[in-house]
């Protein structure tokens, strides 16, 4: 409320810059430690061979597919037109503009190359860090939605409801998410996309799948999460609200849930950090995600070390940016 | 305008505890009516029967002849009607004031944003805390926060109103702001049902007193005759314990 910033002084207890020594010190000695293991193991480090699973520059090359000579080239702006004009037919190529390698009136072979050009294009596992944060995003959207419905089935006094529930949580919390994957795909998937067929509609990707199994398997976690920020909050709100004439409803979406989402935040965000690296088993279902496209960079490049690491670091890129989304998010609650 | 017929309530925790036994009472419109009574009397118990918070086990209870208990009556229409506040407020703490007040006239009473701006500036000033409009009931004091919550109960325009302990979680210096604004409600005609311990004001605004101990009703009587010439033992107990 308004301006009642009253900057406290920091408390800084004696000998604050000696121990903020002492911390520099001991980052130095864990990362030189490190350092020096990795020399001490026979291999070679080739960091120079990675870059290119970020990002690399592809030769593209626009051929002819008919025999012909060149009728016309039309410059533009930024792309010109290259028209052939064989003995029946013509056809039209556009390249860009400084790319082109022929000239009017070139004889022209099937196959022959108009025009050539470098083109950035995204590496392996930037293509796989894509489709994780898709996984993952997705996944958190909809494990939200479940943990949401599933809380509140979970403390209904509704017998079906709060059973089933439990049962879902003990299973799925219970049992190997390897497993689960495996489920989805080959069992579920196997059905659902019959069914899909029946209807005549085309099959559901794997994504899909993997998807499912990610938001339901945080899904599970979520739902024990928000039963206990449900059950956190005072009685008192509960009577409060419906005493003005709520229903259980509106007492739910208006006061209740408001305020236990705010105070399950922290555990949220842990959760959803694990959904993150739990998609790293996608692979499994044929999903390349940043973990398998991680592998295909190291068949190809025989370079393990570089790529896992650098993988690593891929994924705490994620699962930092979550945290900070969502420490910003608890203090743009608490303080209004 | 209320009329209770009967009621037993019994609660396991986890032993058998005989809340209210064969409680009856009639309150009608624009009465003001103290319950009072030692811990664990059943007095709080008998007041949130009136809204349902509580079920009773058997029964009758009539709230403006609509039957309370009855399974097919909508209870929150009934509850719309039966202002309430408690003894901690329970004001809510993720919303300013003003929304505190406002809410339930949107949600419950599907009033226009204007017309509940209106009304919930109406009865901020008439509590006296509108300059607090846009803070949270954190930042303020408890008789603060109580005298939200009565303008938040009156928000709906009820019929009744109905205090449980309102005062007894204030600091001693904060009892007179929340008592005055009960005071002035009372002189305006409300119906009011009050469980409370002070006598002062029991004096000064009730129309009859309920004395109730172990589940039941003992004593009921106009304030004079119930602090002058109380019949019942424990009624004389309990005033020599708290006057």
């Amino acid at each position: 409320m308004g301006k009642s910033e009253n900057k406290q002084p920091t408390l800084r207890p004696a000998n604050y810059n000696l121990w903020v020594g002492v911390f520099c010190v001991i980052i130095l000695i864990v990362a030189g430690a490190f350092y020096y293991a990795t020399q001490k193991i026979s291999y070679v480090w080739r960091w120079n061979r990675v870059p290119i699973y970020f990002a690399y520059k592809d030769d593209i090359h626009i051929t002819s597919e008919i025999d012909g000579d060149v009728e016309s080239i039309t410059p533009g702006d930024k792309e010109s037109i290259i028209t052939i004009k064989g003995l029946s037919e013509s056809e039209s190529y556009n390249a860009p503009a400084d790319s082109v390698d022929v000239e009017e009136g070139d004889m022209i072979f099937i196959g022959d190359t108009l025009a050539s050009y470098q083109e950035w294009k995204p590496g392996l596992l930037i293509i796989g860090l894509w489709i994780t944060l898709q996984i993952s995003v997705i996944a958190t959207i909809l494990g939200v939605i479940i943990g949401i419905i599933g809380g509140l089935a979970r403390i209904s006094s509704n017998p079906a409801l709060r059973w089933t529930t439990i049962i879902y949580v003990e299973i799925v919390r219970g049992s190997p998410l390897m497993v689960q994957i495996l489920i989805w795909y080959f069992v579920l998937g196997t059905v659902i996309n019959e069914i899909l067929a029946a209807y005549g509609l085309g099959r559901l990707p794997a994504f899909w799948y993997g998807v499912a199994s990610l938001a339901f398997f945080a899904g599970a976690y979520v739902t024990e999460i928000v039963r206990g920020g449900i059950q956190s909050i005072h009685r008192g709100q509960t009577e409060a609200a419906r005493s003005l004439g709520m229903s259980y409803g509106q007492s739910m979406l208006h006061i209740i849930l408001p305020q236990a989402l705010r105070r399950i935040l922290p555990p949220l965000a842990g959760q959803f950090i694990s959904l993150i690296k739990d998609s790293s088993l996608l692979g499994m279902i044929a999903i390349r995600e940043l973990t398998k496209a991680a592998r295909e960079a190291v068949t190809v490049s025989l370079q393990p070390f570089e790529v896992f690491f650098l993988t690593a670091a891929l994924y705490l890129v994620l699962t930092f940016t979550l945290s900070m989304l969502v420490q910003r998010l608890e203090k743009r609650m608490t303080i209004q | 305008m209320i009329d209770v017929q009967n009621i037993y309530k019994t609660f396991w925790v986890p032993d058998e505890v005989r809340a209210l036994v064969d409680v009856s009472t009639k309150i009608e419109a624009g009465e003001v009516v103290i319950v009072c009574g030692p811990s664990g009397s059943g007095k709080s118990t008998y007041l949130r029967c009136l809204n349902r918070l509580e079920k009773a086990d058997s029964g009758h209870i009539f709230i403006d002849g609509i039957d309370v208990l009855d399974p097919k009556t909508n209870i929150n229409k009934v509850r719309a009607e039966v202002g309430m506040v408690f003894q901690s407020f329970n004001l809510f703490p993720h919303k300013t004031v003003f929304d505190n007040v406002a809410l339930a006239q949107k949600v419950v009473r599907k009033r226009s944003k204007a017309e509940a701006r209106e009304k919930t500036d109406f009865l901020l000033k008439k509590v006296g805390i509108h300059d607090k409009s846009n803070a949270h009931p954190d930042n303020l004091s408890g008789g603060q926060q109580q005298r939200v919550a009565i303008a938040r109960a009156l928000a709906m325009d009820p019929k009744v109103m109905l205090f449980d302990e309102p005062t007894s979680a204030l600091d001693p210096e904060m009892i007179g702001e929340v008592l005055d604004v009960m005071k002035n409600l009372a002189k305006e005609g409300m119906t009011m049902v009050c469980v409370s311990h002070e006598m002062g004001f029991a004096r000064e605004v009730a129309d009859r007193v309920i004395f109730m101990d172990e589940g039941a009703i003992v004593e009921v009587g106009s304030p004079e005759h119930f602090f002058k010439n109380p019949t019942h033992e424990r009624t004389k107990l309990f005033l020599s314990q708290i006057l």
